[in-house]
């Protein structure tokens, strides 16, 4: 659905992306996940035809963005992160607009506004001001706006970013309740937001890539590092008493304390050796030890700070045919 | 079509979503109503010494040429007004990335806009025109003449609204996209003053540049080819550079 081979964006001096390759399958959900200033926002603004590559290609469903652009843009919803949204019209007005603007005949278009407006749960607003609403509620007439026109493709640059967790939350079910229809690719700087929504996962950092994979391939990578939150069952915390259960248990080779001591709980990073899982032997000799294990899991962190960290090289994949 | 129609018709409600629309339209019609009231009330009393010395004052030459002379001049310093929020608004909040990101062409968002201006330029003439029925109430102005007038005015407003969306492209800021329309109208205006002292061909040029010496032509009745080329070229200036304007937000943004 989506292909991007070589594509290099520089501003002046500044390389913003620098030869990155990816491929993304209909239907998926993919991931774009970076620092800020990785690249993502640029990226995204090629393929929505905002802005020509410098150098490589991009295509939406076989048309190429800057030779076809019209083409692609009926096919592409585009959320930018701040909401491209006009203060001083109703929802309702707005959304009109937009659909027009994205070619819906006006015998539909009536028709179709309250449809999305009903998917994005903002009819009870429909007849205020956009200036009146609440940040949840214009994150989710962007995303009514991205979608009026029901397009193959939806590309959402940090949909949750500055919400609180509850629109959070509704905002990532509304998300995922869009996948089946359309191919999305949402950008974020977020580890948890990736996990919560993605079935692939691409990574970059400073302009290129360093990771495509999907989800699970990224956290079979993590098990190698595992975040644990030990409690004993009753009485004090006997703090070497818990580091030496972790350490004797089989496979792992290192144990580090993150963070102080809290409510008599302590939280411990667990490398393992490489490629082996010992998530089941971790949580065994912690049981055994009569201690509560809290938490355990995969150190997602660690491998996105290896991943974006300057020392991993970038990655130059053949996209399939 | 449909296209630009869409934007046209969003941005001539959005001059009447804020106080904006309103604001132009009474300005203009209280200027040029006092205006009238004063070239009327003049008119009265030189016609009635005049009719004393048996002659006759022509409403066409001492009335209606005047107030159309004085509009263009009004408007001038409302044009920027009217401009300076088309894409400069836009680049602000950010919506700029839904029109170039949406299946539009930019010509056809740009003269979508443009036609937008002129209508809301339209509504002001046409708003402060109602003056002019007065005339035909009590006396018997030649209407021909006056509507050369009006075709004059909108010509010359469709070419400064097209410099004035020009130059609201290249910022994020209404205050300066206005300051800059006015300065850039207001010179247009006077370079016909070294005409005055000036006879070497750079004087001339400049002489021919000025919006206000293709005015004169209109303000009497008549409609000169080179006048009516002068104002529709640059109107398509205007609208050129915005073209181009807009395409290098594309590469520098």
């Amino acid at each position: 659905m989506i292909r991007v081979e070589g594509l290099t964006k520089r501003y002046a001096q500044n390389l913003a992306v620098d030869n990155i390759s990816f491929a993304v399958e209909r239907g998926r959900i993919v991931g774009f996940l970076g620092p800020n200033g990785a690249g993502k926002t640029t990226t995204m603004r090629v393929l929505t035809c905002f802005m020509p590559p410098t150098a490589g290609k991009a295509s939406v469903a076989g048309f190429d963005c800057v030779e076809k652009p019209e083409e692609v843009k009926k096919r592409i919803g585009y959320l930018p992160e701040t909401p491209p949204l006009y203060p001083d019209m109703s929802v309702d007005e707005y959304l009109r607009f937009v659909g027009a603007l994205k070619g819906i005949p006006s015998a539909e278009l009536a028709k179709r506004v309250a449809e999305v407006e009903e998917r994005c749960a903002v009819a009870d607003v429909k007849n205020r001001l956009i200036s009146k609403l609440s940040k949840g509620y214009r994150q989710r007439v962007g995303l009514a706006q991205a979608i009026i026109h029901n397009p193959d493709v939806l590309i959402l640059d940090e949909p949750t970013s500055g919400l609180d967790p509850r629109q959070i939350m509704e905002t990532r079910d509304l998300i995922k309740g869009l996948a089946g229809d359309h191919t999305i690719i949402l950008s974020t700087h977020i580890l948890q937001e990736v996990e919560a929504m993605c079935e692939q996962v691409i990574v970059i950092a400073k302009g290129q890539l360093r990771a495509i994979e999907t989800l699970d391939d990224l956290i079979a990578r993590g098990v190698g590092a595992v975040d644990v939150e030990i409690e004993p069952r009753e009485g004090e915390l006997n703090f070497p008493l818990v580091k030496q259960v972790l350490e004797k248990t089989p496979g792992v080779v290192r144990v580090t304390q993150t963070g102080e001591v809290r409510h008599n709980r302590v939280r411990f990073a667990v490398e393992s050796t490489s490629g082996h899982d010992a998530r089941g032997d971790i949580a065994r000799s912690v049981v055994a030890a009569n201690l509560n294990l809290n938490e355990l899991r995969s150190g997602l962190e660690k491998i996105y700070l290896e991943l974006t960290g300057s020392q991993t090289a970038a990655i130059t994949q053949e996209v399939p045919a | 079509m449909r296209n630009i129609f869409t934007i046209c018709n969003k941005e001539i409600k959005s001059y009447f979503y804020s106080p904006v629309g309103y604001l132009l339209l009474t300005m203009f019609a209280l200027i040029i109503g006092f205006f009238f009231w004063n070239v009327v009330g003049y008119f009265a009393i030189m016609g009635a010494r005049q009719m004393q010395s048996g002659g006759n004052m022509n409403v066409n030459e001492f009335v209606i040429r005047p107030l159309i002379q004085n509009m263009s001049v009004v408007g001038l310093f409302l044009i920027p007004l009217i401009t300076m929020r088309l894409f400069a608004e836009e680049k602000r909040q950010g919506t700029i990335e839904l029109l170039l990101t949406s299946p539009i062409t930019d010509a056809e968002m740009l003269i979508g806009k443009w036609l937008s201006a002129v209508i809301m330029y339209g509504a002001m003439v046409g708003f402060a025109a109602i003056n002019f029925v007065f005339l035909f109430a009590y006396s018997n102005p030649d209407w021909k003449p006056m509507l050369v007038g009006f075709l004059g005015l909108m010509l010359q407003a469709g070419a400064l609204l097209s410099i004035g969306l020009f130059i609201s492209t290249t910022t994020k800021n209404q205050i300066i996209a206005g300051a800059t329309t006015f300065g850039v109208a207001l010179l247009l205006w006077t370079f016909e003053w070294v005409a005055g002292y000036e006879t070497a061909t750079w004087a001339k040029v400049m002489s021919y540049l000025s919006v206000m010496s293709h005015f004169e032509s209109f303000t009497r009745g008549v409609i000169d080819t080179k006048d009516v080329i002068y104002y529709v070229s640059l109107t398509f200036l205007g609208l050129f550079l915005t073209a181009r304007s807009l395409e290098s937000l594309r590469w520098r943004s």
